[in-house]
């Protein structure tokens, strides 16, 4: 019973915690239908945005949930400007584009920060679950992945900017000609996706610790995820990472974590067979 | 078969053949050692070329196979201690694992933006298996998977049947040239074959192709087999050249170099890829020995230009510029 328990939480947690570095990932892809190469290292900045801003005597939570985002966030808008918004409608040199920014950060990274791993010691103590116990951390990273599904649900569905922001995903044209200023949508819906990884990045440091390559760990689960969650955002990547995290998690329990990773790319590469547009592409059309 | 009646596709098989032959009479050993792994690098890039730049299919992890065949390789001549047989099984490997993920991209009508990073994912996911294979559950005969630190003492091609008359230095310099040259001769070939043309055909108007009555999934499926096995006897050379094979064949700056000699040298050409390839191989070795610029910046700045710079590419620029003045000196005739 009390294992049982203990593998429901972790299966929760492997969902929450590919939801998180996912949905930053799919908001750029879903909204502007740009694939950003360089999203692990969007998340490895957030990483040492946030360790550096702890160290540097600022608040914990401060660092986390406002430091951490908002560097990035910053990063990801001038990156927009440089790059990103000279090939627009141009998915494949976009992919490369991206890629090359992703070596020059890892570059960069490892050139101006050392390559050696910076870490800080997570909050919190453990939790008893019977027998067993498990990190009280695991609990906060399931709470921050509901609050920013939550945030970005009420921000997209409710507010006039996600209004806005929908509509000109729908049709770019469309809402140009109604007057709205679709680069500085694009700009801000890049800006968005940015903060929410490196928020994902902060949330992750005190788990993993980060190093300048510390975004290739997530990059190849985060695209299998967007990519299986289809065209729309919020629904596809909650979708998808509730899937692949089950069977990934289960997989891990069986066998190792390895294993549980290569599962996940199965899995992800059998579904694309039946659904080829992801799970969005084929059910709930019309979510966001 | 036109292709071999063709005077231009003798005369280049002819002068890149005394090319081969002249460059160790005139150059150091540390050259040729370089050269024999950028003309297996090139046999790389030009299987990428192939998938890529004729059949338009985005295969971002063209490396895993390259990979795949350097393992392959490794096992079974450290177990054999031959060469005979490990070099083929080093290509067909990769053409079982390029039928499978065909089957489910190609035949699922994945877009080509999905099936490029599905495809990325490949090598990325092969990484961290062989990085936690260590344990003593991976030992395959004589040989052990090493995990992070990889095989070992991987033996050198030897003349068929024969393990004892193994290759010589300069030898190895001759077999990858000459397999190099003799894989981009083969698919000059194929590239105007019937076969060919509809994989291009496919490339420029899936819909159209179809429509014609030709299964694109069919032609996507065997352009990538072959691509496949190509890097597949790329990859055993690598191995047989380094005597080891580790992890860092499946990291993702091996599969972005490749990714930058083709875009670098020119999309749509057999010869951009090798010339990419050469050059920038050539520069990030040249860089190692006069700066301390990390290969990841260098790398990076070089994608980033490209992308942004040269989009055609080399070879294709260069061409039409030579076109383009020979057009002005026939008298304006195009």
């Amino acid at each position: 019973m009390d294992l049982a328990m203990l593998t429901g939480v972790q299966v929760v947690y492997a969902i929450a915690s590919l939801f998180l570095i996912s949905v930053g990932l799919a908001i750029v892809f879903g909204m502007m239908g740009v694939i950003n190469f360089a999203h692990g290292e969007f998340l490895m900045l957030g990483g040492f945005a946030f360790i550096l801003a702890v160290r540097a005597g600022v608040n914990f939570w401060v660092a986390m949930f406002v430091v951490a985002p908002l560097c990035v966030a910053v990063i990801g808008i001038v990156i927009e400007r440089l790059i990103i918004r000279h090939l627009y409608g141009r998915i494949v040199e976009t992919i490369l584009a991206t890629w090359g920014l992703s070596l020059l950060l890892i570059g960069l990274a490892s050139a101006l920060l050392g390559y050696y791993q910076m870490g800080v010691r997570p909050p919190f103590g453990v939790v008893q679950i019977g027998a067993y116990q498990t990190g009280a951390y695991t609990f906060f990273v399931i709470g921050v992945a509901v609050a920013v599904g939550l945030v970005l649900y009420v921000l997209l569905r409710h507010t006039p900017f996600g209004l806005i922001a929908r509509g000109t995903m729908q049709s770019a044209a469309m809402a140009s000609a109604l007057g709205v200023n679709v680069k500085r949508v694009y700009s801000v819906t890049f800006g968005i996706g940015a903060a929410v990884s490196g928020l994902a990045g902060a949330v992750f440091a005190p788990l993993t610790g980060v190093l300048p390559i510390s975004g290739l760990t997530y990059i190849a689960k985060a695209f299998i995820t967007v990519i299986l969650g289809g065209a729309l955002p919020l629904t596809g990547s909650a979708l998808s990472s509730a899937l692949l995290g089950t069977v990934s998690q289960v997989t891990t329990f069986l066998s190792t974590s390895v294993f549980g990773e290569v599962m996940l790319l199965v899995t992800a590469i059998v579904l694309l067979r039946v659904l080829p547009s992801g799970i969005t592409g084929k059910f709930f059309k019309r979510g966001i | 078969m036109r292709e071999l009646f063709r005077p231009a596709f003798w005369a280049s098989a002819i002068a890149a053949l005394v090319l081969i032959m002249g460059i160790p009479m005139v150059s150091e050993v540390y050259t040729l050692y370089n050269l024999t792994v950028f003309a297996v690098l090139a046999m790389l890039a030009l299987s990428l070329g192939l998938v890529w730049g004729i059949g338009g299919i985005l295969a971002l992890g063209q490396s895993a196979f390259f990979g795949i065949g350097a393992y392959v390789y490794a096992l079974l001549s450290v177990n054999l201690g031959d060469s005979t047989l490990a070099v083929p099984a080093a290509m067909a490997a990769p053409l079982v694992v390029a039928v499978l993920v065909g089957y489910f991209t190609f035949f699922g009508r994945i877009s080509d933006v999905y099936f490029a990073v599905i495809s990325l994912t490949i090598p990325l996911i092969l990484l961290s298996l062989i990085n936690s294979a260590s344990g003593p559950a991976y030992q395959f005969g004589k040989a052990h998977l090493g995990g992070y630190n990889g095989i070992p003492a991987v033996p050198p091609l030897n003349m068929p049947f024969d393990p004892s008359a193994v290759l010589s230095f300069e030898g190895m310099y001759y077999v990858a040239a000459m397999a190099l040259l003799a894989v981009y001769l083969i698919l000059r070939v194929l590239v105007a074959s019937r076969f060919g043309r509809v994989v291009q055909a496919v490339r420029e108007n899936e819909l159209r192709a179809e429509l014609l009555g030709y299964d694109a999934r069919y032609y996507k499926l065997g352009v990538f087999c072959i691509g496949a096995a190509i890097a597949g006897l790329a990859g055993a050379f690598y191995a047989a050249w380094g005597a080891s094979v580790g992890p860092t064949v499946f990291s993702l700056a091996f599969t972005a170099q490749a990714v930058v000699w083709v875009l670098f040298g020119g999309l749509g050409t057999l010869l951009g890829p090798i010339v990419g390839c050469f050059l920038v191989q050539g520069l990030s070795t040249w860089l190692g020995s006069v700066s301390r610029v990390s290969p990841e910046i260098a790398l990076g700045l070089l994608f980033i230009v490209a992308v942004l710079l040269v989009p055609n590419g080399i070879v294709p620029s260069i061409r039409d510029r030579i076109r383009s003045r020979l057009a002005r000196v026939h008298g304006g005739r195009p």
